[in-house]
């Protein structure tokens, strides 16, 4: 078994109009969708998620506050799943809620060279 | 998990803007909205993948305070770049007031976002609408179905509302001492408009229709908790809409069924009896002061009405109190139901003389009374009068009734 990140980006989108009935929605389909991957004994890990604030340092010493509001998807937190490969862990991916709300799933090994 | 999320978006929605908008400003109100939806949708999220948190308000109070601070700083940046010449006015990135999540604070604000939303200078539709939103975390969808209407006609009146707190330049703050009467009736109101919106909808949503209520309920309650608001007429409120809510399922049939039970066809038995002793409590706390508020008569008549023994006593009081309730504020329905009261006490043909005054000529209760008042003295005008008022019903239900008044008088010729 190898381990894969599993990283959310999420569209730029007007949560305002949500209703309290969808969010709860939403909710569960995180909540069947992670069900889903931890009952195959597949998650190894769900605690990471970046803070909304940050820097970026680029060549030069050019330091800018990010994350890139330009950016039309931002990366929100991630999984780390077992999977035998790629197409796989991809496998796992699909039905994760973010594909419904615009966002994407990149799907990328960890690497482990011990 | 699966019911919290909603139910916890719906408690602390409201609390989570008034605390945002008291720190940043109420021209800042859409933002924080925005702000507590997207923790919301973090929580659904985070929440799904690892599970509810020890402490879930706690988690979306900490939550909503990185995001609020991190807009705030980011806005602040690019106003200073961009537009210069707004550096001279209040600059949001100088709050270093720590936003207050504390059971006190959350009171105040929402206390004072109450009388930001009742200021009379936004349209009375607009503030209920905006009361549902930001005070009661209502969803557009769940505001437009109980004002039948869409979200867009929705969204867009509460839009202009917020346009208008900012144009108008409604504060956050409680009013001076002696300007609380005066607002308060406005969110008196306010809260009475919210509280009939519910039981007089015609949204077939019955569980939603019970919400808005309860809403209102609250609302009016939480005016109680507070020295400055907790005043008679707050409370004679308070027992009016508990008087009304004792009823709430015994005039709804059967589920399913839009129906309305009328008064004398409800079965006592679902009568909420706590409600109405509740309503007793308040009626009694509302009884000192000088002033006499419509409140005040519509509770006491309300009183009255769930007790549904037919007694002398009761029909004059209700009349008495009808009468009173005209001079303090006239409104063509309380006439209306005077009338009946009239009719209690005095019989079909005082009532006749009275109801024909009113000519109310485009309202079909008008001319159900008016039916019901010749059934057994005039036929033919019972008829006509049951006629006019199945032509203006506004409802199938209403029609459904008023049409087997009808049949039942045409059989009976």
């Amino acid at each position: 078994m190898k381990e894969f990140a599993l990283l959310f980006r999420f569209a730029d989108m007007d949560v305002s109009k949500l209703s309290p009935q969808q969010f709860q929605e939403i909710a569960k389909k995180w909540q069947d969708w992670a069900g889903g991957i931890v009952s195959q004994g597949k998650m190894s890990s769900n605690g990471m998620r970046l803070a909304m604030e940050g820097k970026v340092l680029k060549a030069g010493g050019v330091i800018t506050d990010g994350p890139f509001v330009e950016i039309r998807e931002k990366l929100g937190s991630f999984i780390v799943v077992k999977a035998e490969n790629l197409e796989e862990a991809t496998t796992l991916a699909h039905g994760c809620p973010v594909l419904d709300q615009g966002g994407s799933v990149e799907i990328r090994p960890v690497m482990n060279y011990n | 998990m699966r019911e919290s999320l909603k139910q916890l978006f719906q408690q602390e929605f409201g609390k989570m803007v008034a605390v945002i908008s008291k720190l940043y400003g109420l021209e800042n109100i859409g933002t924080a909205e925005d702000i507590v939806s997207e923790t919301f949708l973090q929580a659904a999220e985070s929440w799904g993948v690892k599970g509810l948190p020890a402490n879930p308000a706690g988690w979306l109070y900490t939550v909503a305070k990185h995001k609020a601070l991190y807009y705030f700083r980011r806005n602040a940046v690019f106003q200073k770049k961009v537009v210069p010449e707004l550096r001279a006015r209040s600059d949001p990135a100088s709050h270093t007031e720590e936003m207050d999540f504390s059971h006190e604070h959350i009171r105040d604000s929402q206390l004072q976002m109450l009388f930001a939303v009742c200021d009379p200078a936004i349209a009375s539709e607009a503030q209920i609408g905006l009361a549902l939103r930001v005070l009661c975390g209502f969803g557009i969808d769940e505001i437009a179905e109980a004002f039948l209407t869409n979200k867009e006609t929705i969204n867009k009146r509460l839009f202009r509302a917020k346009e208008k707190l900012r144009t108008a330049n409604i504060k956050m703050e409680m009013p001076e001492p002696e300007a609380v009467p005066g607002r308060l009736e406005n969110v008196l109101r306010t809260i009475y408009l919210l509280f009939n919106e519910g039981y007089y909808s015609r949204s077939q949503d019955q569980i939603l229709r019970k919400e808005l209520c309860a809403e209102a309920m609250r609302l009016g309650l939480s005016l109680t908790e507070y020295p400055v608001t907790d005043r008679p007429q707050t409370n004679a409120l308070v027992a009016l809409m508990c008087f009304h809510a004792s009823r709430f399922d015994a005039r709804t049939g059967t589920p399913g069924d839009v129906a309305l039970v009328l008064y004398d066809n409800q079965d006592e038995s679902k009568w909420d009896q706590a409600m109405i002793g509740r309503g007793m409590h308040y009626l009694g706390l509302s009884a000192h002061g000088e002033h006499l508020t419509s409140y005040h008569l519509e509770a006491r008549i309300a009183a009255w009405h769930c007790t549904k023994e037919d007694t002398r006593e009761k029909w004059e009081d209700i009349l008495r109190l009808y009468d009173r309730l005209l001079e303090v504020n006239y409104s063509p329905s309380a006439a209306l139901n005077r009338v009946y009261a009239l009719y209690k006490v005095s019989g079909k043909r005082v009532a006749l003389e009275a109801a024909e005054k009113l000519r109310w000529e485009n309202n079909h209760f008008y001319f159900l009374l008016l039916g019901d008042l010749y059934t057994g003295v005039d036929t033919a005008k019972a008829l006509s009068n049951l006629q006019a008022a199945y032509d203006l019903a506004k409802t199938t239900a209403e029609r459904q009734g008023i049409g087997e008044k009808i049949a039942a008088l045409a059989n009976n010729i």
